[in-house]
């Protein structure tokens, strides 16, 4: 019998398998078509102080080995979450939840994510600082190396769990932002999220999306993520939880050898409701080809 | 919802853009007209939804009218018999026969027709007088008149062309029916014209870019009185007064 187990700060998971945030909502959607305690975690949808509607639409288009959305963080709200949202995600789902986080602030950061810390059901705080797609806020705390730490402080200051910072490959050097983050007090660093991408019509020679751009992901991302991953391995000492175009159980142990602790499925969930629970079940057949005891063993195999 | 594999029993083309396809396989989410399902189509990364014109629990068959408008259409467009598509199927809420009342009237615009077919059907088994109004730009378009008359409804046809039927829009004919409730699928600006002409209570059957499909991605949210909405989850039927034009 192989072991998926893995230790995410202090949690152990049953396997490193984590839907990402803003494809899998708050969980009971996707309790529809499969029972999501299978998964090691998941990361529900991108909170905010306010509710927000989000961007106009068309907010998504199709693209070679992937898609660009421009949704904007739509949520109801950190009240609304934790009034509506979490009392049903708890019925789905019994384990630690990771709470995504966005701001266009950094008392905006703070607030959302001591209000979200004090829930008992969430395990981690995920803070995005890397949406490409709302302006005055999202990537722009993820661009600098003083802002990313800025808001790392500023949450770490208000809350008891371990806080992964989301970062954007939108930028130069992100392994400078990465130790940024880690000498601010971050437990981790998550990565990475859409690179920013736009498609244009050739019949109405107009962008597809109403935002123009928006943030690219699938299949096609894979080499920038694992690459960027390996590199930010290199340089930090704290857990890097992957992501970026991962699609099969032989992508997340491609991206854990790369350094990874953990992974999170994206796009793939969008495009099949039940690739997360497949990626899980199919992995300790991967395991056992490429002779894979411990899942636990292998993060950073590749360095 | 359910996901499957489904085979082509057929993919005939009905006009020059339009075609009609028939599946075989699970039926078993299927409950309301005006539900969708959504393609996987080898090459292409997200799934392509299309409306379900009618299905047959008893023969296990789905039928599926489309017109070709991008890289998806094309695709399916080439389909042969004995094909194999993984469908997303009993997708999105459909339309909501109970308040029909006597004599509703059916509103349909191009490709926004097919829906409602199988909408048709069921408010015919329910003993329902049904009249359907079929708007196309001009005669060569036309489809699905003969089919709407096989089920018993009174059909009216106009063309923007005056080609064939009444020249003009669905709004047209519209202003001069009695009805006790509309359901409508087409072009926005077809919306448009229905909300302002109609004199009742109606559904509206919505069409956006989808991600999923299945309410996970917030790809296809609008606004409406009461909230937001996603067109793949909470939609594609709206009622009409919950709606913001």
């Amino acid at each position: 019998m192989v072991n998926t187990k893995v230790n995410l700060s202090g949690i152990m998971l049953d396997n490193p398998i984590i839907p990402a945030s803003g494809t899998f909502g708050y969980g009971y959607e996707f309790a529809e078509w499969y029972d999501i305690n299978c998964l090691g975690t998941f990361s529900f949808k991108g909170t905010t102080k306010d509710p927000r509607f989000g961007n106009p639409t068309p907010r998504i288009a199709d693209c070679t080995a992937g898609m660009i959305n421009a949704v904007g963080l739509q949520n109801p709200g950190v009240d609304a979450v934790i009034s509506h949202e979490l009392p049903l995600l708890s019925k789905c789902f019994h384990k630690p939840v990771m709470a995504n986080v966005s701001g266009f602030s950094i008392e905006d950061y703070a607030y959302t994510c001591q209000r979200l810390d004090a829930q008992p059901q969430v395990g981690w705080l995920e803070v995005n600082i890397s949406c490409p797609n709302v302006h005055g806020g999202g990537m722009s705390f993820g661009t600098s190396p003083e802002a990313a730490a800025e808001v790392t402080r500023a949450v770490k200051a208000v809350t008891t769990k371990p806080v992964y910072i989301k970062l954007s490959p939108n930028v130069t050097d992100i392994v400078s932002i990465a130790k940024a983050c880690e000498q601010a007090g971050a437990d981790g660093i998550s990565m990475i999220n859409t690179l920013m991408g736009m498609r244009i019509d050739l019949k109405t020679k107009k962008p597809v999306i109403a935002n123009k751009s928006g943030g690219f992901s699938g299949p096609a991302i894979k080499p920038v993520a694992i690459s960027m991953v390996y590199r930010v391995y290199e340089a930090v000492k704290i857990p890097i939880i992957g992501m970026g175009g991962l699609s099969t159980a032989e992508d997340v142990i491609e991206m854990m050898l790369a350094g990874a602790t953990a992974v999170e499925i994206g796009a793939a969930n969008l495009i099949d409701p039940c690739a997360a629970k497949n990626i899980i079940d199919d992995l300790p057949r991967v395991m056992e080809k490429y002779g894979i005891q411990n899942l636990q063993d292998i993060i950073g195999g590749a360095h | 919802m359910t996901q499957g594999f489904y085979k082509v029993v057929s993919n005939q083309q009905l006009t020059s853009n339009v075609y009609r396809m028939v599946v075989e396989g699970d039926t078993s989410s299927l409950s309301r007209p005006g539900q969708f399902v959504n393609f996987k189509i080898d090459g292409l990364y997200l799934r392509r939804p299309i409306s379900i014109c009618d299905y047959d629990t008893d023969a296990g068959t789905i039928t599926l009218i489309y017109k070709v408008v991008g890289a998806g259409t094309e695709k399916l467009a080439e389909a042969k018999e004995g094909d194999v598509f993984d469908l997303l199927s009993g997708l999105g809420n459909g339309y909501d026969t109970s308040t029909s009342g006597a004599a509703p009237v059916l509103i349909g615009g191009g490709v926004g027709i097919p829906p409602l077919y199988g909408l048709c059907r069921k408010l015919r088994a329910e003993g329902k007088q049904v009249k359907v109004i079929l708007g196309f730009n001009t005669k060569d378009e036309i489809f699905y008149e003969e089919e709407f008359k096989a089920l018993g409804a009174e059909v009216f046809v106009t063309t923007v062309d005056g080609s064939f039927g009444t020249k003009g829009f669905v709004t047209n004919v519209l202003s001069d029916l009695d009805y006790t409730y509309f359901y409508t699928c087409g072009p926005m600006p077809m919306f448009k014209a229905v909300n302002a002409a109609s004199v009742t209570s109606g559904q509206f059957s919505f069409e956006e870019r989808m991600g999923c499909g299945f309410g996970a991605c917030m790809g296809c949210s609008c606004k409406t009185k009461y909230g937001n909405k996603r067109i793949c989850k909470d939609g594609p039927v709206l009622v009409k007064e919950e709606i913001v034009w």
